[in-house]
């Protein structure tokens, strides 16, 4: 199972320190946020797991065995921006990784390999609500469409850890609270480890089962430059969420709401449209 | 209303567009009647009807010597030189810039020699093209290719190399290797870039090749231009100048709309 364990972990880039003496162990199909202030090397910590920047000291295992030195299939990610190709359909952008994992001289496949790598694409782009837009290029989607887009083609390669980048950061609330309850939802169905980085701690305690902040605990002028950033807090969710059980969270529950085909008028507008919504306005009025 | 917020609509814009030219027309003939006025043999600005009877002839009757169309077999002699050259170029310019773009070990071996070779001013080679390539096709040809070659290249280098590094990293998560990485990721997305670069290259292309033609050749457009220049036979010059511009402004909406027919999404990517 996907367990990530860190172990003394440092980051230097020259003389500058960002992290300091990380250790960490994740569970298996844990959800972790990261959250801090801006600069302390939370995107950095994501990226050296994902396998885009080294360790200058440590070492980071993944289910016991040392991470490779560079970003492979078995760590799928999604940025806040850039995830998707913008030269490739919907239904080409989710195809990609099998079509590529397979196909090692062309990267394409071609008949009945194609065929059925076609449907198993249109069956996670449903997966993700994005059914009817498969011919469409990612820069006819909106934001979250384009960010259900980029969870579809990771998810495609069944990753055991998924790694996000603020990967909801840039949406407007009512689609990140759809995005969230989708998000939620593939957490408890697919087996895998996600660990994300966000500026919101609300989303941090919507979704995760571990929070941890990283700070820099000496931040004076003169000493920025050589301490870097430990682990400030590390809180464990309660009561627990695990991953596939249901839970007593109630926004846990709707796991319908991330399916806009199902919301009827309320898909994309945040306007007042006569139950409920009309009733919390009126209270607020 | 200020003149900020003036919007011509469609046919205004067309009228506007086409004023200087009908403008450049009518200065033409005003100047051309004044000067046959004055001067009945004048050669510099020959009269409308002298330059279609021109046209004609060079386009319509064969030639008494040879039996050729002059303009015809000049224009295929020409755009063949000009194909040959930026077809090599094309080629040679993808490879070197996607391969400079994404791998930073042959950034490190190549990019210092592409600057330096972009910089030598491609027309100080042309005699060490003729002396040792030979006054024949190839010379002109090469000249092409050495002077819009280096650019082409640095540009789709700096393409290649612009695209977000988020893009490479998600296509390692989707096992892709350099190699699919190159053919997948970056070179559909650096064709648009290339038809671009083909197309702001055109100009320096057909300097190179009217240089080469005007030095040697026994066709062409270049060629035409600088043999009847001893005439001073503005009624040839003047078409062939016209003639040539036209060809490049065809060739430059032809590679646009090929980009826009090939490559949709990198219209809207913008």
């Amino acid at each position: 199972m996907s367990g990530i364990e860190i172990r003394n972990l440092w980051k230097e880039y020259g003389d500058q320190i960002v992290l300091e003496n990380i250790s960490l162990t994740i569970a298996p199909r844990a959800f972790v946020a990261l959250v801090g202030p801006s600069g302390c090397g939370k995107t950095t910590f994501l990226r050296m797991i994902l396998g885009q920047e080294s360790a200058t000291r440590g070492e980071i295992l993944l289910d016991g065995k040392p991470l490779p030195k560079e970003p492979g299939p078995d760590r799928g990610v999604v940025y806040q921006r850039y995830s998707v190709f913008p030269h490739m359909t919907v239904l080409g952008n989710v195809m990609a990784g099998p079509e590529m994992r397979t196909a090692r001289i062309l990267g394409r496949r071609f008949g009945a390999a194609r065929r059925a790598i076609a449907d198993e694409a249109r069956a996670m782009l449903a997966e993700v609500g994005l059914a009817g837009s498969e011919d469409k290029y990612p820069a006819q989607l909106s934001g979250g469409m384009q960010q259900r887009l980029a969870l579809a083609q990771a998810l495609m390669m069944k990753p055991r850890v998924l790694l996000l980048d603020e990967p909801f950061g840039a949406l407007d609330p009512g689609i990140r609270a759809d995005i969230h309850a989708l998000m939620r939802r593939l957490w408890n169905e697919i087996e895998m480890t996600v660990i994300m980085v966000t500026h919101d701690l609300r989303e941090a305690f919507t979704l995760s089962t571990r929070i941890i902040a990283f700070e820099r605990r000496r931040d004076r002028p003169e000493e920025q430059a050589r301490y870097g950033a430990t682990i400030a807090q590390d809180i464990l969710i309660w009561p627990p969420r695990v991953a596939g059980r249901r839970t007593m969270y109630e926004i846990d529950l709707h796991s319908l709401r991330d399916d806009p085909t199902t919301m009827g008028q309320f898909a994309g507008t945040t306007r007042p449209t006569g139950d409920g919504h009309a009733q919390t306005y009126s209270a607020l009025g | 209303m200020r003149l900020v917020n003036v919007r011509p609509d469609r046919t205004v814009r067309l009228m506007l567009g086409l004023l200087p030219f009908v403008l450049l027309v009518m200065a033409y003939v005003i100047g051309s009647a004044a000067r046959l006025a004055e001067n009945p043999n004048d050669k510099l600005l020959p009269a409308l009807s002298t330059l279609a009877q021109t046209i004609n002839t060079l386009a319509f009757v064969p030639d008494a010597r040879t039996g050729n169309y002059i303009l015809w077999t000049d224009t295929l002699a020409s755009l063949t030189r000009l194909a040959w050259g930026l077809g090599i170029s094309t080629a040679s310019a993808l490879v070197i810039g996607l391969v400079t773009g994404i791998l930073p070990v042959a950034r490190a071996a190549l990019a210092p020699v592409v600057t330096f070779v972009s910089m030598v001013p491609p027309l100080a080679l042309l005699p060490i093209l003729f002396i040792v390539l030979g006054l024949g096709e190839v010379s002109k040809i090469a000249l092409i290719v050495i002077g819009v070659t280096p650019i082409m290249a640095r540009d789709l280098a700096l393409a290649a190399a612009a695209l977000p590094r988020e893009q490479i990293v998600k296509a390692e998560t989707l096992s892709a290797s350099s190699w699919l990485i190159a053919c997948r990721v970056v070179l559909p997305q650096i064709l648009p870039r290339l038809i671009d670069s083909l197309r702001l290259q055109l100009g320096p292309a057909f300097l190179f090749l009217i240089a080469a033609e005007a030095i040697s050749a026994d066709a062409g457009l270049g060629y035409r231009i600088f043999l009847v220049r001893r005439y001073l036979a503005m009624d040839v010059i003047f078409p062939y100048v016209a003639w040539i511009t036209l060809l490049s402004v065809l060739i430059d909406i032809g590679l646009s709309t090929l980009r826009r027919r090939l490559f949709p999404w990198s219209e809207m990517a913008r």
